[in-house]
């Protein structure tokens, strides 16, 4: 099979395995669930073979493999829609089939199989537990089968074939499907409990919040089509095209056409990578069955939004020359610097282990779009695919802690206890090893440790980038925020693993199944792994004894290869000093944490550490200015519009139709018409035919008498008239 | 056969009428007789239309199987039937509609001899407006349609369907006004309702004739905008719409499904058949006034569809949100004819109608199959049916989010290609239509939310009023639409290649 053909082919399997579990199979959970295992095992071992193939090819960023069809007719021209793998797809795609394969084998493992029915569960509620008698005789609360797990298995199989489509586009527009259609499941598996009000409100929010940026994305997909009359990127990508496109001014802003098309783009991204101020619909996903959809939401889908804006790079960077950033550039990178550090303030104040993740979620995915403001292409796409794994790592590790933690809710049997509460944690690396160390290597590439985490050697270039190119602010500000991302990453590992169980529930908690710890482990070799494939050839000591071979590789993308910074000592030692000092601080501020205390910080914060734990205020500000306005707007604005204003004036041409009418019957029609000329004309028939009746004698005598008179008359005036 | 071939347009407009005819003589408590011979009757013509559309030659320019009878001379009016890819498209619509609607009706037990009568005579008017190259037999059809309609809606509506009725019927009926007007101008004024003879005539006028003492482009615009008002009554278009959420609230389920699917079609139809041609410059000169109007049905309709707590009332102002993208990409055509953009404009306006046939008609025929069973259209008395209802659940997101215009199902091909279109020639009023995309997504996930999601309401659970899910009957009638919907948004190059090859040779 050729390449092309192989790589029309990877979105394939797991489409079919949705429609399959649908139609078919969705009575049988272990049918459903191979089919959809087997699929993404399909689609990983395609993507596997694309991806060493690329990687083995000479010249492969002037020489990808494409291929593409004819899809719309557009006058006497198509709309021409194909697949393009070249060296920033292949590493996406590589990252994307290990993490996908290792959800759906995760989720198999998460959601109970092979465990009991329960005995109260509903679908479309979380599974609750089912009591189980021991050989004894002894009751026992287990954990329960999920009541929807076919259907979960559907959805994350139409997930992985959007995301599949994504990653492979040639072309704007397949992009655009990929990304609406993982928006499609996005909101249908962070709403999978539906029947939890919570839950069917964030698949809502999450769907409309994105939304909000999707429009201006199919603006500026429209723009851009309309503009050059293609939307296949490497036809776009051309110099002559970027030079027209860089030269045309438009109206608004007075911004390059490139710099508003890459604008409107890039508030798509802003939407599904969750960035500031769209960043609200991320935190309240993890409402999804808990670590699957949470990771889904978190460390791949988000991710598509950064990749369409390395995708876009190109344009984004049409009319910048090296020193001054565009005005597009600077707002992409405000934006990104700003949610860095604006989501790394609220996650210090969470004490759900999941909404942790989530906001440094968008404080990570922050990091990436300041990179790309300030146009470091490579460590952006670098710190998207280490962090990808390393984030899907923390995410499944967090599911596997609450796993765990639900196993010893449901073993004392009191509800009352939150089982994603950190404070209700502690001590846990002793229950659950497997999971300890493999969330501590995860947690510690997030923070950026030093020299054997991946996120580390990731991060370190952005800074680097930073202080290369002297944006003093932004390098700053990122500073400062992975100083906090060490902190508050300490934070956690010490409040869920070290100490002593705070509560029973803790005590009682479970390693997970195979299922779900084998995709730890998986994962936890690449969150270090993948570091080691972009240091930078000048790194003191251990540069250059491995190739920087992800800036060779994926910099091929761009048509100019682009420069690797300057070594220089400052940004690595700040890297170094916040990194090790962040999670110095978080494992001294909470190793004595107890049970029962407030969270150290509270006190010396202030009230603002409850603006902190409230996230700024946003959801009420929202709620306020644009939800409320618009439900007014559609009840009584429309309501009154239509049903008063508009049908009353329809209606009031009725009333003077039936005015006009009444008019016509009452005035004219009954007085003239019925009584003048209708009863009028009878009435003196009547009248007369009465008043003539007497002349009707019956007497021969008095007829022959009128006939007479008449006949005389007649002959006079007869006579006169003739004789005169 | 070789008559069929021959004459395959008229067979297909009348077969209808002689399958009301056999109705006729069925007597009238057979019912089951009388609703298999209007099912299997209806689908001739869908067999026919499928054939005419395979061989319909795409890449001709002009009408085919085109067909031509004395009607009435004196006034030079022939009866002049044929189809472009244009109409062929919303034959084709309406054939796979019908059949869909009478099955959708095999429920229906109140006097089923004259409902099916009058579903297959108004098919019969729907085809022919569709099929018409004779004004004044357009103008017949256009209002024949009217009759059966208003008889649906009287007889077989819901409570406040008198209302609703005579609203529709009356609303309709002053819009032609104008159009009955104006066509008899143009009749009068060139001896001919001939289509192509007056579209070719009226635009050879010299700009210096007079007309009835009035200069050419005085009369021109006047007869502009009684085209635009009938069609724009018909659509409809905002303000003109308030007849709309009335008729289709008020309606039994099969006659909101031809009333959204097709009816609503005319009006769009009427504006690229005659009002394009025939005004050109007229249409150019006020793209603006229609392309307000439209954005201004694209984000009301959002809002007040987003504003219903009756299901089936955000359904139908859901249709005025949609039909407001059609008029979109027929405004930016008309601003610039014959460019790249225009034709983009136009095909995604076609293939919006035909897209919106299918996806309305399948909303409504959703909303039908829960009213039935629950007797209730109020959004706040239903909620967490999805565990009872799985099969129904399944097929009412699908079809709601053809609606929403996801990728990879139709809609989004359509509004696409009309944002993309006249993004190029009004961006403004497109920039601004977004406001109505947008919102298409909260209305569309309110109804998914009240009807399926959120907590059970236990009244549904239990006892006499236990909800039992969609049957297989009902299954099959919403088994073509979501066919078609997947199939026109994977690959839609079957059919946009015929919309889009007439569009190109007409405009």
């Amino acid at each position: 099979m050729t390449t092309e053909t192989l790589i029309w082919l990877l979105p394939l399997p797991p489409l079919l395995a949705f429609f399959l579990i649908v139609l078919f199979t969705n009575k049988n959970k272990a049918l459903s669930h191979s089919i959809a295992v087997g699929a993404a095992l399909l689609s990983f071992a395609g993507s596997m073979v694309v991806f060493f193939r690329a990687v083995g090819a000479e010249h492969f960023g002037e020489h990808p493999f494409t291929s593409f069809v004819n899809w719309l007719p557009t006058g006497d021209t198509f709309l021409k829609i194909g697949v393009l793998i070249d060296p920033l797809s292949a590493v996406t795609l590589f990252f994307v089939a290990w993490t996908i394969l290792m959800i759906f084998i995760y989720s198999v493992g998460y959601h109970n199989f092979g465990q009991p029915q329960g005995d109260h569960d509903h679908k479309g509620l979380p599974p609750h537990g089912a009591t189980v008698a021991d050989a004894h005789g002894h009751q026992h609360t287990v954990l329960s089968v999920e009541p929807m797990y076919s259907r979960f298995f559907a959805f994350i199989g139409l997930f992985a074939f959007g995301m599949y489509t994504l990653v492979i586009s040639d072309n704007l527009l397949t992009l655009f499907v990929g990304w609406e259609v993982m928006g499609l499941c996005s909101y249908l598996l962070i709403g999978f409990w539906f029947a939890k009000p919570s839950a069917r409100a964030a698949g809502i929010k999450a769907f409309m919040t994105t939304r909000v940026g999707d429009v201006f994305m199919l603006l500026g997909i429209a723009f851009l089509y309309s503009a050059t009359g293609t939307l296949t990127f490497r036809e776009i990508f051309t110099v002559e095209t970027l030079h027209v496109l860089a030269t045309t001014i438009t109206p608004v802003f007075g911004l390059s056409a490139a710099g508003l098309i890459a604008l409107l783009l890039f508030i798509g991204t802003i939407g599904k990578s969750a960035q500031w101020p769209l960043h609200i619909w991320l935190p309240d996903a993890m409402e999804g069955p808990t670590p699957v959809s949470a990771m889904i939401h978190a460390a791949t889908m988000v991710s598509a939004g950064v990749y369409a804006v390395l995708r876009m790079f190109p344009l984004l960077t049409a009319d910048f020359h090296g020193h001054n950033l565009t005005p597009t550039m600077s707002v992409v990178a405000f934006i990104g610097t700003f949610t860095a550090i604006f989501a790394a303030t609220i996650a210090l104040a969470q004490n759900d282990i999941k909404k942790v993740l989530a906001y440094s979620t968008i404080s990570q995915l922050g990091f990436m779009i300041a990179a790309l403001g300030m146009g470091a292409y490579i460590a952006a796409a670098f710190h998207l695919v280490t962090h990808a794994f390393f984030k899907a790592l923390l995410f499944l590790g967090s599911g596997s802690v609450i796993h765990g933690m639900e196993h010893g809710v449901l073993h004392t049997g009191n509800h009352h206890i939150d089982p994603q509460d950190m404070l209700n944690m502690g001590g846990l690396r002793k229950k659950m090893p497997i999971t300890f160390w493999t969330f501590l290597i995860g947690g510690f590439a997030l923070s950026g440790f030093p020299l054997v985490t991946a996120g580390f050697w990731s991060k370190d270039e952005i800074l680097a980038d930073a202080f290369a190119h002297g944006h003093w602010t932004i390098l700053a500000t990122l500073s400062i925020a992975a100083l906090m991302t060490a902190f508050y990453t300490m934070r956690q590992i010490t409040l869920t693993f070290f100490g002593e169980p705070r509560t029973k529930e803790a005590e009682h908690a479970h390693e997970t199944p195979w299922t779900m710890t084998l995709p730890l482990a998986f994962l936890s070799v690449f969150a270090v792994g993948f570091g080691w494939v972009g240091i930078p050839e000048h790194f003191p000591g251990i540069g250059g004894l491995l190739p920087n071979w992800f800036h060779h590789f994926v910099g091929g993308t761009l048509l100019e290869h682009p420069e690797a910074v300057e070594f220089s000592p400052i940004p690595l030692i700040i890297s170094l000093v916040v990194a090790l000092g962040g999670l110095a601080l978080g494992w001294l501020v909470y190793k004595d944490f107890k049970a029962g205390q407030p969270d150290p910080l509270q006190k010396p914060f202030g009230p603002l550490y409850g603006f902190l734990q409230n996230k700024w205020y946003f959801d009420e500000f929202y709620a306020f200015f644009v939800i409320q306005p618009v439900i007014w707007i559609s009840e009584v604005f429309t309501n009154a519009m239509d049903r008063g204003f508009i049908d009353g004036v329809l209606h009031s041409f009725g009333k003077v139709a039936l005015w006009i009418g009444d008019l016509f019957r009452n005035k004219f029609d009954k007085p003239f018409i019925n009584e003048f000329l209708g009863d009028g004309t009878a009435a003196i028939f009547q009248k007369a035919g009465h008043e003539l009746r007497y002349t009707q004698t019956g007497r021969i005598q008095s007829y022959l008498i009128v006939s007479a008179s008449f006949l005389i008359v007649l002959v006079a005036v007869l006579a006169y008239l003739f004789l005169a | 056969m070789d008559f069929i071939s021959t004459h395959l347009l008229t067979t297909i407009l009348f077969f209808p009428v002689l399958a009301a005819l056999i109705i006729l003589f069925i007597p009238g408590d057979q019912i089951k007789a009388i609703r298999w011979t209007a099912l299997l009757s209806s689908l001739v013509p869908l067999g026919l239309s499928v054939w005419l559309w395979l061989s319909f030659s795409a890449g001709t320019a002009g009408f085919q199987f085109e067909e031509q009878y004395l009607w009435y001379e004196a006034i030079h009016s022939t009866f002049h039937v044929g189809v472009d890819g244009l109409s062929l498209t919303m034959v084709l619509l309406t054939t796979l509609l019908t059949p869909l609607a009478i099955l959708a009706s095999f429920n229906i037990t109140d006097r089923v001899k004259p409902y099916m009568m009058l579903f297959l005579f108004l098919e019969m008017g729907m085809l022919g407006v569709f099929m018409a190259l004779d004004l004044l037999i357009f103008f017949v059809f256009w209002e024949i349609g009217l009759v059966p309609m208003y008889f649906l809606i009287n007889q077989w509506g819901s409570a406040n369907r008198n209302y609703a009725s005579l609203k529709f019927m009356i609303y309709t009926m002053g819009g032609s006004l104008g159009l009955l007007l104006a066509i008899q101008l143009l009749g009068v004024l060139f001896q001919t309702y001939d289509l192509q003879e007056l579209t070719r005539l009226w635009n050879a006028l010299p700009a210096d004739a007079v007309i009835l003492g009035l200069s050419v482009s005085t009369v021109k615009a006047v007869a502009f905008w009684a085209f635009v008002i009938a069609f724009a009554i018909k659509v409809p278009v905002w303000p003109f719409h308030t007849w709309l959420p009335d008729a289709h609230t008020e309606a039994p389920t099969a006659g909101s499904m031809l009333l959204a699917g097709v009816l609503l079609k005319l009006g769009a139809y009427g504006f690229l058949r005659l009002v394009l041609p025939l005004y050109p410059a007229q249409s150019a000169q006020f793209a603006g006034a229609l392309a307000f109007l439209a954005v201004m049905a694209i984000i009301f309709g959002a809002f007040g569809s987003f504003g219903q707590t009756d299901f089936k009332r955000l359904v139908a102002y859901s249709s005025i949100n949609h039909m407001g993208f059609v008029l979109l990409g027929i405004a930016a055509a008309a601003k610039a004819v014959g460019t790249l953009d225009a034709t983009i404009a136009l095909d995604g306006a076609v293939l919006q109608m035909f897209n919106h046939g299918l996806s309305a008609a399948g909303m409504f025929f959703l909303v039908g199959v829960i009213y039935e069973r629950t007797h209730t259209r109020d959004l706040n008395k239903l909620g967490g049916l999805f565990p009872l209802v799985p099969v129904y659940g399944t097929i009412l997101v699908f079809t709601s989010m053809a609606s929403l215009g996801l990728p990879t199902l139709n809609g989004f091909v359509s509004e696409f290609m009309v944002v993309r279109g006249s993004f190029a020639i009004l961006p403004v009023y497109t920039a601004l239509a977004m406001i109505g995309l947008l919102m298409t997504g909260a209305y569309i996930l309110k109804g998914i939310k009240q009807v399926l999601h959120g907590p059970l309401n236990e009244h549904w659970a239990h006892g006499e009023h236990k909800l039992t899910d969609i049957n297989l009957r009902e299954i099959i009638v919403m088994a073509p639409l979501m066919v078609l919907i997947l199939v026109i948004g994977l690959w839609p190059m079957w059919i946009l290649d015929v919309i889009n090859k007439a569009m190109t040779m007409l405009f």
